[in-house]
């Protein structure tokens, strides 16, 4: 069971003035259960690439296969693929239409062709696991907060139980508590179903604490594929296409220019803190044996 | 008198049912004192929902008082003569990039808030440059402002009310779209507002980081103002600020743990330069 994208390229308006080529060449292997982050500049061609996999947006070239079946064949139903590759969308503006919240959420498994009841189970289920409080099930979208839109967004997705769930930028605008919990659910699905995650973010401290592996895109093409501490290891080539290390891993990069022996690969705090803590119990142990 | 003053100012959203009834209301906003002095960079944190974006809509006149008084520059927003007056010193940069991009030439989207008050045309070129170049998103001024990425659009935005020069600048969550360098440009040109050219500056963030360089933090939490502070004394309050569901900077969260893991790391650790400099004395 996978996600093979083979040399996918995607062309914004094709062939006339404003022709911008936003994929270049994409091969990617995504597997079953896989937990990954995509990260790069604005305008990477994160959200085209991510749009490719439930068929909202058809390559201009190249293949797309979903457990081996080529989703541009005539006879693929592309609907059911949407509702397998669950999308949450950078802007929940562009996901909520209805006239409640509750109603928003539903509509992903009445879509799916689930009874009436079944989907108001899931969406129950989905609205309480994004954490929105019940006072706003009720209310119109448009009277949410940025941050409980989010979150309603993201239930409307869960409630589709997709088998891979895609979510753009999905912390934006989320205050830090709501972060955690978020990408926690997210960790969650993934570890106790088994749900393949691809998450696009821009926070390298959440990528790194969360994601195995991590794909780099720069310029519509893919610069580094590998896991956290592989592609951050990168940090100088990162800085110069826009992005950045974790702050942690600057900071043991420091420590060791001024001698203290500081985990160079350290990409989170706990990695950070257990690092430092070793380096200074190691020193502490030493200048006691010398006393001795 | 200062640029702000909020005095107990309430806004409340009512709901009505056909017949004009009350259904319900919720209070956004709930007794917020507020005073922000001509030329300060001011951070609002709270969390979502807690009223922020209902408070930045105030400043702006987007919504007006439900109790309490603001002043805006001096003027009374509950006033309608002040309306253009405010408006005019107090620009505004939402949280969705989308709603707030007008032309269908970025250069031209950029010049729409001068052009609109009277700038001289010489004048609106060399403000476009300059926003556009300070958002680093000048070689995109002939582009279609809709085809640009997220993050893109919200540097625009950010240039057009630059291109404005307003006294004071409201910014809702301007980086949430944003890469690591887009997010360190805008920071760096709105720090650059404020030094060089005294404008004052509200940001409000939920990015923790972003709060270090303001000179004053406000915190709210359900409508109500629950601290406030220079980053320094408020980042030292890591179990309070958890509580009203924020955080503090990666670096003094680790500070914070190495200190209670027995590394004694002083409070209020903001930078990483600083928790360099302080793990070395200690090494
Ligand atoms: N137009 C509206 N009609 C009714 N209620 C609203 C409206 N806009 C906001 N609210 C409610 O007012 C409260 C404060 O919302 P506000 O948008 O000011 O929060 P915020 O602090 O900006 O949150 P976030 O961090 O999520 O952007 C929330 O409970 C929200 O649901
Ligand atoms: N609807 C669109 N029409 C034309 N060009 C677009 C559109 N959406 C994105 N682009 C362009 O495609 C490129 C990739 O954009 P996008 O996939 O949104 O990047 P990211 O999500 O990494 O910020 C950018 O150059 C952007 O300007
Ligand atoms: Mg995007
Ligand atoms: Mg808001």
């Amino acid at each position: 069971m996978s996600i093979i994208l083979d040399k996918v390229n995607y062309v914004y308006s094709e062939k006339t003035a404003y022709e911008i080529q936003a994929l270049k060449n994409i091969n990617l292997k995504i597997n079953d259960g896989e937990f990954i982050g995509i990260i790069g500049h604005t305008g990477s061609g994160k959200s085209t690439l991510i749009q490719h996999l439930n068929g909202l947006v058809k390559a201009s070239s190249g293949g797309i296969y979903y457990n081996g079946q080529d989703i541009y064949d005539d006879d693929y139903e592309l609907k059911e693929l949407r509702g397998k590759v669950g999308l949450v969308f950078q802007y929940p503006e562009h996901q909520l239409f209805e006239t409640t919240v509750f109603a928003d959420v539903c509509f992903g498994p009445r879509n799916r062709g689930f009874s009436r009841k079944d989907a108001e189970l899931k969406a129950f289920t989905a609205l309480r696991s994004v954490r929105l409080a019940e006072d706003y099930w009720y209310r119109s979208p448009f009277e949410l907060s940025g941050g409980q839109k989010r979150r309603a967004a993201i239930a409307g997705v869960l409630a589709m139980e997709p088998e891979v769930l895609v979510l753009d930028e999905p912390t934006a605008g989320l205050d830090p508590k709501g972060r955690d919990e978020i990408l926690d659910l997210v960790a969650k699905l993934h570890r106790e179903r088994q749900m393949t995650v691809i998450l696009v973010s821009h926070s390298m401290e959440d990528v790194a604490k969360y994601v195995q592996r991590l794909i780099v895109m720069n310029h519509g093409s893919v610069l580094y594929d590998g896991t956290p501490v592989e592609v951050f290891a990168h940090y100088r080539e990162l800085e110069e296409v826009g992005l950045a290390a974790p702050q942690v891993t600057y900071l043991m990069h420091e420590l060791r220019k001024r001698g203290i022996p500081a985990n160079g690969v350290a990409t989170t705090l706990e990695e950070a803190k257990q690092s430092i803590l070793q380096a200074f119990s190691q020193k502490h142990a030493m200048s006691q044996i010398r006393e001795l | 008198m200062n640029f702000i003053e909020a005095r107990k100012l309430v806004h409340e959203y009512i709901r009505r049912d056909e017949d004009d009834n009350v259904e319900s209301i919720l209070t956004a906003l709930d007794e917020v004192n507020l005073d922000v002095k001509e030329g300060e960079f001011v951070a609002v944190l709270g969390h979502n929902g807690s009223g922020k974006s209902t408070l930045a809509k105030h400043l702006n006149v987007l919504l007006k008082p439900s109790g309490g008084t603001l002043w805006v520059n001096g003027k009374d927003t509950e006033d309608a003569d002040n309306l253009w007056d405010i408006r005019q010193s107090t620009g505004m940069v939402f949280q969705n990039p989308d709603n707030q991009i007008i032309a269908s030439v970025v250069e031209e989207d950029v010049a729409f808030g001068p052009e609109n008050i009277g700038v001289p045309t010489t004048e609106i070129w060399k403000r476009v440059e300059k926003g556009l170049k300070s958002v680093g998103m000048i070689q995109y001024r002939e582009h279609s402002p809709n085809r640009l990425s997220g993050g893109q659009k919200q540097r625009v935005a950010i240039a057009g009310v630059m291109a404005m020069e307003p006294k004071c600048i409201v910014l809702d969550e301007p980086t949430a779209m944003l890469d690591p360098n887009g997010r360190r440009e805008v920071l760096e040109a709105v720090g650059q507002l404020n030094k060089e050219k005294g404008v004052t500056v509200i940001l409000i963030t939920h990015y923790m980081e972003e709060v270090i360089r303001a000179d004053r933090v406000y915190v709210m939490d359900n409508g109500k103002v629950v601290m406030q502070g220079t980053p320094r004394a408020i980042f030292s309050q890591v179990d309070t600020l958890k509580s009203y569901r924020l955080d503090v900077p990666q670096i003094t969260l680790l500070a914070y743990e190495l200190r209670n893991a027995g590394v004694p790391v002083p409070e209020g650790i903001l930078t990483r330069q600083e928790l360099v400099e302080a793990l070395c004395r200690l090494y």
